[in-house]
């Protein structure tokens, strides 16, 4: 009567059809009648004030309906956890596409003729290109306005500087660890802001009805916070703002904050009953909307000789661009897990997230861990050196482990993964141990390995939630009800499977909900952190739970015994001891009706509900805490191909070990992983923006912002460990984002091992591996 | 030469059967087949010809629906994605996990059933030159490599 467990098996996704039809609906793939369409003009340049906007011409532009400037709207500052930001540029400019002008007409082609007709003129000012530069003693202060934010308490911004958050950690005695210490390392890395590059650019529909509701189309991840974000900005309450977000073309955490609805929201307002679209062109999407942020770091290691790390004195300067969105919890994320996976009994590291002149960041995949792990990791590699030590053999022997205390001094629980056995993959997995790691090949090109180790706690709010429902239609099948958004990552398939688990039924009797509305969809926080299986799963559990002992209580009474006789399984509630007494679930779950017509129950409604529990704030002075739910740890490595010639590297093997807790769906499992240490291929190799000395991009589209493509992947090799996560469901944790956060590391390692020069700088394009081949040894 | 001005009206034979759309000379074949014909398995992921999210078949040959105007495909047979039905390369994209959020797939598999189609056999440097047109940021192309070899062992059994 059980039907076989689902976990650990790989269904055709539920959306293959739609998708590989090309009929799934995305947010720009609804057209409704009456559409106004925005446009807007960004600033060409980095940091301005704004002389003189000229407005007129166009406004008077056929099929114009308004033109809008930043002094159309004085007051509103949006922000996510600082309300910074100004719809449209106001009084200057901060970086290189700054909205500045906006032209709303009744066809797009109108708008976009109009937009040309709106001069602009702009005094330049000095733009501060790093956050070092920002740090100087008289660099330009972009916001001089700070101590008047508004701000969340766990953001610590310095008014008076372009310190726009602060998060200290001490740990220990670093001072004693330094000066006892046999070996120390020291290094400096970096890296430059760049972009998600979600193949689906960024739009919102807004649409201001006669009842006073605003309404909005989004492709966001956070439909719920951007409800929440937009009323503080608007200063319109909840209850009349609604967001709905459908399946999306891809986050990678750069639809986590808010993006474009406050803009589609304030020009909705002015044009009640009639929705107006505002679509991000792809170079709006890259320059514009926030990417993410660079790193500036610092770091010092200390050990003994025999390589037992005995201190860390850490400094990352995190590159926020003009404005702080989501980089000020980036940066704080990056201070909760600074050492890397590693025991370090005594640390001191300061993790700011500083103003520049560059576009503003965001989260993005790895938030935070993907920038630190750079660092260490490259310091790591520092220190095996100094020591004459395998890399690998360094990490292991620093390996975090359970019981050990985390950066802010909360112990590692029991549900610590195993790092031992994901870098023992690893290292299978490129013959580590059993062939060289630098090898000249005939032809003259050098390959050579890489090994890194990884680690990923989500970095969320102390009171992160989820809710679920789960009704049930007349032929008995479920349907689940989150407020989790499908991005392409399969969190839909895996609470398919969850459900479908719980309830012991077959899984094409599940349905997920695909789009999220936050007047109909229960509460969630947020698609982001890798939490959405584990804590929406946690919720629909619950609400399978609630769902089986209403069936219970409706059926007891026609099967003649006690709810708590009654088992649910096949599709049928059935008596546990006698399971030829039963019923069909459609025959219970929307009331059970009598031979005589006389009916009781009526429709079941699991409810399930998760908040994260016993998280704890920062102290401000210390970083002491408990912020972190769960770790995701895991090791990394590569074998790179390089002529030294021209310094063109090819990637020939990538492999991820990672303790997941429990893989629920085995080939979406692997399609994370493997998208994921993609992307951090491309991070290392040939991302990021590239600035005139104004701070101008000059990597604007995708003709020259170079991502990974077709035939520049490597082999890849996925391996997980299953070290079950107590409080997650059947044991699972995150697993998203975390394949990408040790890319750079043994990237990093295995080109500087290829060419003899430790690489310090992302990206490792090739003219930069050739130079930095050419330079004398040290 | 061709000399068109205002709003006129062009024919277009799409996925085998003849549409009629009024369209402005400058209007792209994607923004014409999304906004005019309701045909929206086109994607605009770049309009520049950068990411192939827009790709469609023009007479058999992939091109990007963003770079082509509307009034140059009169005389072209037209095929997006709505007008593959169960094409062995749609299956494969499927079961192997040739898609994420599924964003740039109709174009990576019009792409892909053209590739295989004109190479029955693989060539890993052909299918590079080839497939490199199109961009997909979530799978790290292995469930599109993947896809590409089922489809062609579906096309080559008989």
């Amino acid at each position: 009567m059980n039907p076989a467990s689902h976990l650990g098996t790989s269904p055709i996704r539920t959306d293959a059809p739609a998708k590989v039809r090309g009929t799934l609906r995305y947010t720009d793939d609804l057209v409704r009648p009456g559409t106004l369409q925005a446009a807007v003009l960004f600033s060409p340049l980095a940091h301005a004030e704004i002389k003189r906007i000229e407005t007129a011409a166009a406004a008077a532009a056929p099929g114009v309906r308004g033109v809008f400037t930043g002094a159309d709207w004085p007051d509103v500052l949006i922000g996510l956890y600082m309300g910074d930001k100004p719809p449209l540029a106001r009084g200057k400019v901060r970086y290189h596409g700054e909205p500045v002008a906006v032209v709303v007409a009744d066809d797009e082609a109108s708008a976009l003729n109009a937009l040309r007709l709106v001069k602009t003129e702009y005094a330049p000012l000095p733009a501060l290109g790093s956050p070092r530069e920002a740090l100087a003693p008289g660099a330009p202060i972009l916001h001089p306005d700070m101590a008047g934010y508004a701000r969340i308490p766990d953001i610590l911004p310095e008014p008076g500087t372009n310190v726009a958050n602060r998060t200290k950690i001490r740990k220990g005695d670093p001072a004693r660890a330094f000066a006892e210490a046999d070996v120390v390392a020291e290094g400096e890395f970096s890296f430059p802001p760049g972009n998600h590059v979600a193949l689906e650019p960024r739009v919102a529909i807004a649409e201001y009805g006669a009842d006073g509701r605003l309404e909005i189309d989004s492709s966001t991840q956070s439909p719920f916070e951007v409800r929440n974000l937009l009323a503080r900005a608007l200063g319109l309450p909840e209850r009349r703002i609604v967001v709905r977000a459908g399946p999306i073309g891809g986050g990678f955490g750069g639809k986590a904050g808010i993006m474009l609805e406050p803009l589609a929201s304030l020009l909705a307002m002015r044009f009640p009953g009639r929705p107006v679209r505002l679509a991000n062109t792809r170079e709006a999407d890259l320059l514009s909307s926030p990417g993410r942020p660079g790193l500036q770091a610092r770091v010092r290691l200390a050990a003994r000789a025999d390589g037992t790390l005995l201190g860390a004195d850490i400094e990352f300067l995190f590159d926020s661009g003009g404005y702080a969105d989501y980089a000020v919890n980036v940066s704080r994320a990056a201070a909760i897990s600074c050492t890397g996976p590693y025991n370090v009994p005594n640390v001191k590291t300061d993790s700011l997230c500083v103003y520049t002149n560059h576009p503003f960041a965001t989260a993005f995949r790895g938030f935070g861990h993907i920038e630190l792990s750079y660092a260490t990791e490259r310091a790591m590699d520092l220190l095996a050196a100094r020591l004459k030590m395998d890399p690998a053999d360094l990490r292991l022997k620093n390996a975090i482990r359970r019981g050990d205390l985390s950066p802010t001094g909360a112990p590692m629980d029991e549900n610590t993964g195993d790092l031992p056995a994901c870098l023992a993959k690893v290292r299978a997995r490129l013959a580590w141990d059993s062939a060289p790691h630098r090898a000249v090949q005939p032809d003259g090109k050098i390959r050579a390995k890489g090994i890194s180790c990884f680690w990923k706690a989500p970095a969320i709010p102390t009171f992160t939630d989820a809710g679920a429902v789960l009704y049930f239609a007349e032929d008995g099948s479920a349907t689940l009800g989150t407020g989790v958004i499908e991005i392409g990552q399969g969190a839909h398939e895996g609470l398919r499977m969850l459900v479908a688990e719980a309830l012991k039924t077959d899984l094409d009797r599940v349905h997920v909900t695909r789009a999220v509305d936050t007047d109909r969809s229960p509460h969630d926080w947020a698609t982001a952190a890798s939490r959405s299986l584990f804590m929406a799963g946690r919720a629909a559990l619950e609400a399978v739970a609630d769902a089986v002992a209403q069936i219970q209580r409706t059926a007891a009474a026609p099967l003649q015994c006690r709810p708590e006789d009654l088992d649910v399984a096949g599709g049928r509630v059935f008596v546990r001891e006698d399971p030829a007494r039963f019923l069909p679930l459609e025959k219970v779950v929307l009331g059970y009706v009598y031979p005589n017509g006389n009916s009781i129950g009526g429709p079941v409604i699991g409810r399930g509900r998760y908040i994260t529990p016993d998280l704890t704030s920062l102290d401000p002075d210390t970083g002491a805490g408990k912020p972190w739910l769960e770790w995701t740890l895991g090791a990394e490595g590569v074998e790179v191909e390089i002529d030294p010639a021209d310094g063109n590297v090819r990637v020939l093997k990538a492999a991820c070990c990672m303790d997941v807790g429990k893989v629920v769906h085995p080939a979406l499992a692997r399609g994370q992983a493997v998208g994921a240490m993609a992307m951090g291929i491309g991070y290392s190799l040939c991302e990021g923006f590239v600035f005139d000395a104004r701070q101008v991009v000059q990597n604007g589209s995708l003709r020259d912002y170079k991502i990974l493509r077709y035939g520049e992947d490597p082999e890849y090799f996925v391996d997980f460990v299953e070290t079950p996560q107590q409080d997650g469901p059947y044991g699972l944790r995150g697993l998203g984002e975390q394949g990408i956060v040790g890319m750079p590391g043994c990237l990093s390692q295995a080109v500087s091992l290829a060419i003899g020069a430790h690489m310090t700088e992302l990206p490792m394009t090739p003219e930069t591996i050739w130079k930095k081949a050419q330079e004398p040894a040290p | 030469m061709k000399e068109l001005s205002g709003i006129v009206e062009i024919v277009l034979r799409i996925n085998g059967e003849e549409r009629r759309a009024a369209v402005r000379p400058g209007d792209t074949l994607l923004r014409v087949l999304r906004e005019k014909l309701g045909l929206t398995g086109a994607k605009c992921g770049c309009e520049n010809g950068d990411c192939g999210a827009c790709t469609v078949l023009l007479d058999g040959k992939p091109v990007k629906s963003c770079m082509l105007l509307a009034v140059e495909c009169e005389d072209a047979a037209v095929t997006t994605i709505e007008g593959l039905r169960d094409h062995p390369v749609q299956q494969a994209f499927a079961e192997e996990n040739g898609f994420q959020c599924g964003f740039c797939t109709p174009g990576m598999i019009l792409n892909a059933a053209a590739l295989v189609e004109a190479h029955p056999e693989s060539d890993d440097a052909t299918d590079r030159e080839w497939m490199q047109s199109n961009l997909c940021r979530c799978t790290g192309y292995e469930g599109i490599r993947n896809a590409l070899a089922a489809a062609r062992r579906k096309a080559a059994a008989p």
